[in-house]
């Protein structure tokens, strides 16, 4: 479904991603873990058309999606989640959710699909819909995340990008989060690709991972086994593992 | 007393068109960050544009009007199209800076096409005052009022209960985030531009028999509408009216009570006062951000 092929991305001259090349099926959840700084917000924004890569190839149902702009990005079914929510704060729930369909907004025969993803959404976050008035800079961390979820599902994606989707969040309300997440994944078929702080969570709910180290793909491997790693185990898991030459 | 009413209702107009002027600038500003000092030249290209079609070309007031203010907005957009956009990644004052050169060069044109001689509009229903209360009003006050009430209520219409509106303000908002959500950030950019062209202009048609029009009045007209965004408090809608109107009635009254001769000085001094003590306006709200 998605193939990215030796990207290479830059801020200025900073060389953020370093032939970075990854693939995904359809239906499936990946993760990819990593330091901060490593590149997988970059990795993210190159998807999104944010940071558009100087090198390489992104493949999306085997259509090349490299160099398109951000909103064309949204249009070929892709919607990102990002980082820190980014909500439109002085605007209501409702119009948050609305613009989320916004790629839609000149058809009028999928007006009925769009109504039809809302109640879903009010339905997966049921406080959403108590506040679908309120303005959304009144919400709480949790509520946030929820509400970019959703806008984000409002467009209807085939492939969403979840970046950080836990920061900031009593557990208890990540772990409902993750529920989420995973719910999503196995209900819609929506393939997910979650970029998080939280790797052992990630994992385990994840089918396939890829460990990000400065810039580079340095790992990639089934969930379970990137969990039994001794590498993974000890740089990400916070595992109590020695150096070898601690022995 | 009779001085007074009069002052009151001068100034109370040259307050609305100040708003007016003041909500292009709020609009570009929120969209993109920009405060285009080229605002002031859509107002003046909208009286110059009225005076010629109605009263060069001899054509009747309401095409007229709609022609001005069409032609006013295709200047707007070919503003942002030729020096705006090329520019993507620039820096917001880099961006204003070519705002002012832009202005130069609109006003440059402009005394080009229509030469240096000053104009007067006829009043759109005449003027034989109305009297009201004592003093007297020109039936162009009402027109002024009238339009100004118009413009607000549609902008708030526009900006709250329509998806390119909202659009619009996702986008000045977090323009990154509106991407995300297939939001076309340039499209928005160039329609704030032309919102803001179109309302200029009308300002400038109204305006234009009250207070004669020539090619160098956007200068002017442009500052004092900045003013009154200044006092407002660059994003909120209504601060900005309450900004133009409470900018038009000191000024009138400054020049009435105290003399004619300090109306502009007032404005600036206003400006100034606010710019040092309330930067973000008297109606302006701090961001506060919850992370």
């Amino acid at each position: 479904m998605l193939k990215i092929k030796n990207v290479n991305t830059y801020y200025g001259q900073v060389h953020a991603l370093k032939n970075v090349s990854l693939h995904m099926n359809a239906g499936e959840i990946v993760t990819l873990i990593g330091a901060n700084g490593a590149g997988k917000t970059t990795l993210l924004n190159s998807l999104s058309g944010i940071v558009p890569p100087r090198g390489g190839e992104i493949l999306f149902q085997d259509v090349p999606i490299t160099n398109l702009a951000p909103h064309k990005i949204v249009k070929m079914g892709i919607s990102q989640v990002p980082e820190g929510r980014q909500i439109f704060k002085p605007l209501s729930v409702e119009d948050n959710l609305e613009l989320g369909a916004y790629l839609y907004h000149r058809a009028k025969a999928e007006k009925e699909r769009t109504k039809k993803t809302a109640d879903m959404i009010y339905e997966l976050f049921p406080i959403l819909k108590e506040r679908r008035k309120q303005l959304a800079g009144t919400l709480s961390g949790g509520e946030l995340q929820m509400l970019s979820i959703g806008r984000a599902l409002m467009a209807r994606p085939h492939l969403l990008l979840l970046d950080e989707p836990s920061m900031g969040l009593a557990p208890i309300v990540a772990q409902e989060i993750f529920q989420v997440i995973e719910n999503l994944s196995r209900e819609s078929e929506t393939t997910i690709l979650l970029v998080e702080q939280n790797a052992r969570a990630a994992l385990k709910m994840a089918h396939r991972g890829y460990v990000l180290e400065t810039g580079r793909l340095i790992l990639e491997g089934m969930a379970a086994d990137l969990l039994e790693n001794k590498e993974v185990q000890r740089a990400y898991l916070g595992k109590d593992k020695k150096e070898i030459w601690e022995r | 007393m009779d001085n007074l009413y009069q002052y009151l209702l001068s100034g109370l107009s040259n307050g609305a068109i100040y708003a007016l002027i003041g909500f292009g600038f709020a609009i570009i500003h929120n969209a993109t960050g920009i405060i285009n000092f080229a605002q002031g030249e859509f107002v003046m290209l909208g009286g110059m544009l009225a005076l010629f079609f109605l009263v060069f070309c001899g054509f009747p007031l309401s095409p007229s009007i709609i022609l001005s203010i069409l032609i006013a907005t295709v200047v707007g957009i070919i503003f942002e199209r030729l020096a705006i956009r090329p520019l993507k990644n620039a820096k917001p004052i880099r961006l204003i800076i070519i705002t002012i050169g832009a202005s130069i060069f609109i006003r440059g044109a402009a005394m080009l096409i229509w030469g240096k001689d000053t104009h007067a509009l006829p009043a759109f229903s005449g003027n034989d005052p109305l009297y009201i209360a004592g003093a007297t009003i020109m039936p162009q006050h009402l027109w002024i009022f009238a339009v100004t009430i118009l413009v607000i209520f549609s902008s708030r219409l526009f900006f709250n209960h329509t998806i390119i509106g909202k659009a619009m303000r996702a986008c000045a908002y977090n323009a990154q985030a509106a991407s995300l959500v297939g939001i076309d950030v340039r499209i928005m950019v160039m329609l704030s531009f032309s919102i803001s062209a179109a309302i200029g202009s009308l300002a400038g048609i109204i305006i234009a028999p009250l207070t004669m029009t020539s090619y160098d009045v956007g200068i002017m007209l442009g500052l004092k509408g900045f003013c009154a965004v200044i006092i407002g408090g660059m994003s909120s809608g209504l601060g900005t009216v309450m900004g133009g109107l409470l900018l038009g009635l000191l000024e009138a009254l400054g020049a009435g009570f105290i003399s004619a001769g300090y109306k502009d000085a007032i404005a600036f001094i206003i400006l100034l006062l606010i710019l040092f003590f309330r930067p973000e306006g008297l109606f302006g709200k701090k961001e506060t951000e919850r992370v």
